[in-house]
This record gives C-alpha cells, structure tokens and sequence, in this order.
C-alpha cells in the first residue's frame, strides 16, 4: 500500500525552486500524513474523488478552493471527524506516520492530530480550565499548570491572560478565544494540528496574529489549514492543494502555485475568475 | 387626524391596555392566593404546626409534623426513582439516538406527562399496593416518582439538545469518547437547566393529591419506616378542608400555606443556581 503512495506523491510535489520551504525536494521531506486515494461520500453523495496528497512534517499546508469544493471535508477526514456526521463514509487510506489512522483507536488518533474549528467554541468553563480539558481527560501525568502556561505561551496568548486564568473563557474578545482554542489543541502536544478556516469570524488584527502564530508554530508541530482566503494561504503555508468540486486539481509549493500555476483552472481561481 | 388614523390609533391603544391588564390579571392570581392563604391559615402556622401530631377532634392545638415528615419522604424517594432514569433517558435522546426511537420515547414520554395524576394513582396501587396489601410510603413516593420521569427528560432533554454543536466537536477533537464529551462538557454546559427543570418537577409533584390518595392514604401518627401508610401535606390539605371543623380548615390553609411557600423556595432557589457559574452565551 505504502509503495503506492509515494509515486503519486511526487507527482503532485514537482520539485520546482522557487523559495526557501520549496527549496527543499519533496523527495527529501518527511510526509508526517499522506492521503491515498481517497473517496468521500455522505450517503450516495460523492463529495472527493481519488484524491492523493502528502502533509510534510513541520510545514503548514493548506487547502484552498470555492465553497462547497469538498476542502473542510478532507480536512476532517484526517482526525475523523467526518465520523461525527450520520451516514458519511470514505474509501482510500489515509497513514500517519506510515500507520492507518482508520485503524487506529478514534480517541487516540484525535490526540496527536488536533483541531480548531471556525468560530471560535471555547468550553463554558474558566480559561485555564479550558487549557486544561485535554490533559485532564486523557488523565495526562504532566503538571497541568506548567503546561497550560506553555501552551497558553505557545498561542501567544500567556502575556494577555496570565492575570485572570480563572475567568470565563467567554470574557475573551473572538481573536483571544480563537487563540485560547489553539492554546487548548496545544495542549495534548500533537503531532499535526488542523485548522479549518480558523480566522473566518475575526477582524483583520486577529486574524494577523493567528497567521504570525501559526507560522511559529511549525517548529513545534505540522499544520493543515483550510481557508477561503487565498492571500491567507498565500502568506503562512509551504504546500498549498487546490480543490475544485471534490477532486484536488493541484497541489504544489505554495509560492508555485501562485506564481506559475499548473492547470488552467488554478489559474483561474486565484487570479479571481470565479470562487 | 382622519378618521382612520384615529380608529388604528384607538385599537392600538386598547390592545395594549389590555394586554396589560391580562398579564396583571396572571401575576396577580399568585398573589392572591398568597394573601388568602396568608389571611386563613397564618395564624395557625406556628411552631406546634411543624413539630405536633395532629389532635383529636374537639381539641385545639396540634400540628401537621407527620405530614411534613410523609411528603418529604415520599418526595425524596420520588427524585430518587424519578431523576435518574428522566435524566438518563434524556441523555440517550438527545445524544444517541435518532430517527422512530427517539420519537417513540418522545412521544410516549408526553402521553405520559398528559396522564391524570388519579390514573396514575390507580397504577400504583395495582402494582405496588395491591399485591403487598399496603399502603405505604413506598408507595406513594413511587407514584409521585412516575409523574417525575417524562417531566425531568423532556426539559433535560431540551437542555442538552441546547448545548451547541461546536462544544460537543472541540471535546471530540480533543480524543475525548462520547461518553466523556457528555460527562465533560455537555452536561456541565446544561446542568442549570437540568437542575432547573428537576426542581420544577419536584415542586409539580409536591402538590400532588390524587396519587397518594391510593397509595400513602394518610395517617393520624407517625409513619414509621417506609412500609407504612403515611400522612402528606396535600392529603392532609383535602381531608380537614373537608371536615366540618373550623380548627380543622384553619390548619387545611395553613398546610397549604406551608405548601406553597416551599414550592416558592423551591424556586427562587433554582432561580439562584441559574443566575451562577459560566453560561453558554446565545449565539
């Protein structure tokens, strides 16, 4: 299975120079997920088709493509979220780390690849607590409070919140609590962390220092985003894939898929055609 | 003004007058009563009512202590029985199941809701009294417990179905199973309502008369135990208001006085424990 993924994998990374992270060759850089294959479904609705690609260990990769073109889906396919929703089904493999996530115990996988969702859905509890949540449940033997600081550092959110730890999570401005829901993904210290369209309910400050953030954050983990936002994709991801009604028309460096894209379709999208 | 403008001013002008009036007219029923019972039975709610055996005939004096101690330890059994499986049921509906189950259950929980409180009087009796012939204490709470289930998981149902979707995925994301997701989260984000909605239930059962009536009966003493037939403050309330003594209505308002204030306790209390802790902002 495994041989199969990584011919097709080199089709869809063409090791073409054009900036710092591309400047590496795909060959050479550890894939933390590769998806192979992949076909979605919700019900009888077919929602991906055969789509193939590879998350690079400690880049930010991000999907991009119009509404409804099946990005959220492939995202939540990667901790299985998509096994919260009735009668959704998929075929294809998807590995972490080499390992099928499909076999793997659920509660377990979602540990190591995390998620931040849309709009921002802090727990109805204090901040620290909401920190807290993940090493409490999964009955974590790290000092909670050491690690709520760091992670709370790590989202760039300590310096704002330090003083009132014990306050709701709801008396947070919509950044802060988007921040603090990264803060709380941080904190089980997974392995790849998935963001979908994290910064769609933020003003343009927010949503600035959530990109800066997320930039920083490669150093500790590997990162997925969805965003409508092209100059969003544009600005904080090595890998960007471009999705269209379900299948993934291209996925290449970032800078390249911007400058020089591939198909006459990303062209068309990214310079505003239609999406 | 023309004409027309003056008649939309004036039907506007008596709606709103009386739509006043009929809110007065509800809020001010509860007063009313509060007054009546006040003006009748206050006198006699003194520290005998709570601690005295009720007296024979002919003699003044005496309380409704045993009462008191019956409907509290019926309504004690009854939350004992009624709140967990109302409670537990409803976290099945509103979290697992789906589809003709779940409006099955629904369906079956507000028939149940609907019955009238003597036939579910009447079912106790044949399934508990009956058989073991006694009544008993048992019993009665029994039977006040079966009013308590379709209350307490209909609105504990209500409330955790009101827990946004987002919480229930930021806890799954975080590899918390279903089962810690609604331990962890769910519940905490609804348990004002639920406890709420388990405080209305017991002061809905608080008053009840026609069930007991099968099933503790009453009792002119102490009910010791639990297998017994024992005296309750709404029982109490239906036979000396019935009796042709004048003591005997007096200490009838005053029961009911005594009655009503703990069901307004009961709620100014659930009124209390919604105002603290973090509530889920409306989005």
């Amino acid at each position: 299975m495994q041989a199969s993924v990584r011919p097709a994998l080199s089709v869809n990374l063409p090791p073409i120079v054009t900036s710092a992270a591309a400047r590496e060759t795909p060959e050479a850089l550890a894939m933390r997920m590769t998806i192979s294959k992949l076909d979605f479904f919700y019900g009888a609705k077919q929602t991906l088709f055969d789509v193939s690609m590879g998350i690079a260990t400690n880049k930010v990769t991000s999907l991009i493509g119009p509404s409804g073109c099946g990005k959220s889906t492939l995202l939540r396919t990667l901790n299985r979220m998509h096994e919260t929703v009735r009668g959704a089904q998929l075929r294809g493999e998807i590995l972490l780390d080499g390992q099928s996530i499909l076999a793997q115990d659920v509660t377990a996988l979602r540990r190591r690849v995390g998620m931040v969702f849309q709009r921002p859905n802090p727990f109805p509890k204090s901040i620290f607590d909401n920190v807290a949540y993940g090493l409490r449940i999964n009955g974590s033997k790290v000092p909670i409070s050491e690690a709520v600081e760091k992670s709370l550092r790590h989202a760039a959110l300590w310096d704002e919140v330090k003083d009132h730890l014990h306050k709701s999570a709801y008396e947070l401005s919509g950044g802060q609590q988007q921040r603090l829901c990264i803060a709380r993904a941080l904190a089980v210290e997974p392995e790849v962390l998935l963001l979908d369209e994290p910064c769609s309910a933020l003003d343009p400050i927010s949503t600035a220092k959530i990109e800066e953030l997320l930039v920083q954050l490669k150093d500790i983990c590997t990162i997925t985003i969805v965003t409508h936002n092209m100059q969003q994709a544009a600005r904080v991801s090595d890998f960007t894939a471009f999705l269209l009604v379900g299948q993934l028309i291209e996925f290449s460096p970032t800078p390249q898929l911007f400058t020089t894209p591939g198909d006459p379709r990303t062209e068309a999208y990214i310079t505003g055609r239609f999406g | 003004m023309s004409p027309r403008l003056r008649w939309r001013k004036f039907v506007s002008g008596f709606m709103l007058t009386m739509t006043g009036v009929c809110a007065m007219v509800a809020v001010s029923v509860l007063f009313l009563i509060l007054g009546y019972l006040a003006v009748h039975g206050g006198t006699s709610v003194n520290w005998n009512f709570f601690t005295k055996l009720p007296v024979p005939v002919g003699e003044t004096g005496g309380g409704m202590a045993n009462a008191i101690l019956g409907s509290a330890k019926m309504l004690l059994l009854a939350t004992l029985f009624g709140v967990p499986i109302g409670f537990f049921g409803a976290i099945y509906l509103a979290e697992f199941s789906s589809g003709s189950i779940a409006f099955v259950v629904r369906y079956a929980a507000d028939l149940l809701n609907g019955v009238p409180s003597i036939v579910i009087g009447i079912f106790a009796y044949s399934l508990v009294v009956h058989p073991f012939r006694q009544y008993s204490t048992l019993a009665g709470g029994f039977a006040l417990g079966l009013m308590m289930i379709p209350i307490t998981l209909r609105s504990t149902e209500e409330f955790l179905r009101g827990v946004p979707n987002p919480l229930r995925e930021a806890a799954m994301a975080l590899g918390a199973s279903k089962w810690k997701t609604i331990a962890t989260v769910i519940v905490p984000a609804a348990y004002r309502g639920i406890l709420t909605a388990v405080l209305l239930a017991f002061a809905r059962v608080a008053g009840e008369t026609a069930p007991l009536l099968f099933t503790a009966l009453g009792n002119q003493f102490w009910s010791p135990g639990w297998t017994h037939p024992t005296a309750s403050l709404p029982v109490m309330i239906y036979t000396y208001a019935l009796a042709p003594y004048d003591d005997w209505h007096r200490q009838a308002w005053a029961a009911g006085l005594v009655l009503l204030v703990l069901i307004l306790v009961i709620n100014i209390v659930a009124r209390a424990i919604l105002s603290r802790g973090i509530a889920v902002p409306r989005s």
